[in-house]
């Protein structure tokens, strides 16, 4: 017995360990709810016309034959390299080549249910393409990780994406799925509310920063004058969104009917001006409030070397407290862009357009296509701007501390 | 007398706060020379009480909701069995800040029909966020000499999370669930768009019928709402952090 019991332990803790060391616990997951979208939840909805309930179909029952066969085969041999500790490469490569099978076979499931010469029918992704989507760019996410790309490299991979995907849209094999179809009406509108979009976002963006950054130096020199500023701007930021889009009608509307010319340059009470001025409010706070705790934390010893030698106050304000807090500023402009892309969507409630003019069109008429047409471009537009400036932040902080050591 | 006036200007606007929603037509002369045509000065498709109850009701819910999800997803990962997703949780947490307010209400309707479900949603996946991040960082920035305190002493796994690890985290926990209420707060009022009911009704009334008053009145009830629970959960968080300085001495 004895003996028995002197070998069960060491067996327990050999299979254990054989488990932990092929096993990999979030492939677990992965693989789990890879099954579960794939085998329990709907690949497609189809409808007979844009508002009317749908009827689910699953990805036998969406594709022909050899399509769900080969779609389940790439599934399951991705869940499987998630499932087993594999290299980070594998583990990405597999990932992409599941996002694309599904990018691809959901437009040929389009194709494949709509009815001849039927403009009607609209077919769109239901949860269990999103689930599997969602499950793989969690492994993409994952093995990007893992393998720890420089800050170029990231943005390398966020501009092969963007090419992969104008390239499928521009291949037409998105053709018949219903936000393409959405798309196909208004895409004179859509390219017109996307430059409004980014001219509402980056536009104020830029606005704050020129006006945001030297009122973050005064307040760092001038300590009375921080509380003051700070406190102001705090409040303004508790101001709901809506409202301060809103409040600016009026003012706006006095200007351009009191103040000769400002009505020639576009100043007006509805449409662009009290959406740009309204997201410039709310991007002053994380450019002041950055740009002063970028210039509070630079070193006592880096001031005082510049002051022994001899530079005066503006030169030091270039050369030696502008660069050190350059870091700490980026990243209150990465947090201002992405806000103000995610905010400029409510613009349109005050005919400010941009890609909200989709989404309460959509949920005006309660067609989901449409919304998504509006949402899905501002989610990419955001997270395309967070990986770019992200990487800029880390280049930043690299350069800075190379710069500080030499 | 300079500690004094800040606590009165405060109280001042919880007094003026509480007079406006209960009793809006006193004020109605104020809010009468932003109107034209003799538009009511007053929101008068509703109670602001209520309305004011409701949008405090779904924050506070989605609020609870997240806080119990992020903390306990915090603790979750920086446990030893955890680990492997720790970095994955960081940049899920890093992606889900880029999804916009609208995107995420008007996405969740076609799943949960509309009115205050998307709403509750939308506030929920906000309020993880910061929430998530705060205990993250307190629970893996632990000063090492108190843990190494809490093991000698023979405490098992589960007292110290419970005894030192979730004490000693508390007041950074705390500064999340105070951003994530604020906004959440402001967050509300956008599920008016979807049809939730909240203060967002009245700017959107006050927006489809062109009347400023609307506007203003929704506008400076959230703001007014913001500050106090923000400045109170400050307060709080003070009181919390003083509290654990004493026993970090001890350790």
């Amino acid at each position: 017995m004895a003996t028995i019991d002197a070998d069960a332990g060491p067996q327990v803790t050999a299979r254990q360990s054989w488990f932990a060391s092929r096993v990999d616990k979030l492939g677990v997951v992965v693989a789990l709810l890879a099954a579960i979208g794939a085998l329990v939840g709907p690949f497609v909805t189809f409808r007979e016309n844009r508002i009317v309930l749908g009827e689910a179909r699953s990805i036998a029952t969406a594709l022909p034959v050899w399509a769900a066969v080969l779609l389940f085969v790439v599934v399951a041999l991705a869940a499987l390299v998630a499932l087993l500790r594999t290299h980070a490469m594998l583990r990405l490569a597999a990932s992409l080549a599941a996002v694309l099978a599904l990018a691809l076979l959901v437009g040929y499931a389009a194709a494949y249910l709509t009815p001849e010469g039927n403009s009607y029918a609209r077919i769109s992704p239901a949860w269990g393409f999103w689930l599997l989507v969602f499950d793989f760019a969690i492994l993409t996410a994952d093995s990007l990780t893992r393998l720890r790309l420089p800050p170029l490299a990231r943005i390398g991979v966020l501009v092969l994406s963007a090419c992969a995907l104008a390239l499928v849209i521009a291949s037409g094999s998105w053709d018949q799925l219903s936000i393409m179809k959405e798309y196909a009406g208004r895409a004179d509108t859509f390219w017109q509310q996307a430059g409004q979009h980014v001219l509402l976002a980056f536009g104020s963006l830029a606005a704050a920063v020129v006006a945001g950054v030297p009122l973050g130096i005064l307040c760092h020199r001038v300590p009375p004058v921080r509380a003051s500023v700070l406190n102001v701007l705090n409040i303004l930021q508790t101001i709901p969104s809506i409202a301060l889009f809103g409040i600016l009608i009026a003012p706006l509307g006095w200007v351009a009917a009191n103040v000769p010319g400002a009505a020639a340059i576009g100043v007006s009470g509805i449409g662009t001006a009290p959406a740009f001025v309204a997201l410039f409010a709310y991007s002053l706070l994380p450019v002041v409030a950055n740009t002063v705790v970028g210039l509070a934390g630079v070193p006592r010893a880096a001031n005082d070397a510049a002051r022994g030698m001899g530079m005066t106050d503006g030169q030091r304000l270039m050369r030696v407290e502008f660069p050190l807090a350059f870091p700490v500023i980026l990243t209150g402009i990465r947090i201002v862009l992405v806000q103000n892309i995610g905010l400029a969507t409510i613009a349109a409630l005050i005919g400010g357009g941009g890609f909200g003019v989709f989404v309460f069109q959509g949920i005006g008429q309660t067609a989901m296509d449409l919304v998504l047409l509006g949402a899905v471009p501002t989610v990419a537009l955001a997270f395309a701007a967070a990986i770019v400036l992200d990487a800029l932040i880390e280049l930043s902080n690299r350069t800075g501390r190379e710069g500080a050591s030499a | 007398m300079k500690r004094f006036l800040p606590l009165a200007i405060r109280l001042a606007v919880l007094v003026l706060l509480i007079v406006f929603i209960t009793e809006p037509n006193v004020f109605a002369p104020v809010f009468k020379p932003l109107t034209e045509n003799n538009a009511p000065p007053i929101y008068n498709q509703g109670s602001l009480l209520t309305l004011t109850l409701l949008h405090l009701r779904v924050v506070l819910t989605a609020t609870v909701a997240a806080t119990i999800v992020a903390v306990g997803l915090a603790i979750l990962v920086t446990r030893p069995s955890g680990r492997e997703f720790l970095p994955l949780s960081r940049s899920l947490v890093n992606v889900g800040q880029t999804f916009p307010p609208v995107a995420v209400l008007a996405l969740a309707v076609p799943a949960v029909g509309f009115g205050q479900k998307p709403t509750l949603i939308a506030l929920f996946l906000y309020g993880l966020l910061p929430i998530f991040e705060n205990a993250l960082t307190a629970l893996t920035t632990l000063p090492n000499a108190v843990m190494e305190a809490a093991r000698g002493s023979g405490m098992t796994n589960f007292q110290r999370l419970l005894r030192v690890e979730l004490p000693l985290a508390f007041p950074v926990i705390l500064a999340g669930i105070r951003l994530s209420v604020v906004i959440g707060l402001a967050t509300a009022t956008i599920g008016s768009t979807v049809a939730a009911k909240t203060l967002g009704e009245v700017i959107i009334a006050g927006l489809l019928s062109n009347n400023i008053a609307f506007v203003l009145q929704g506008g400076l009830i959230v703001g007014a709402l913001a500050v106090l629970i923000y400045d109170a959960l400050s307060g709080l968080e003070r009181l919390a952090a003083r509290r654990m300085a004493p026993k970090e001495e001890a350790g």
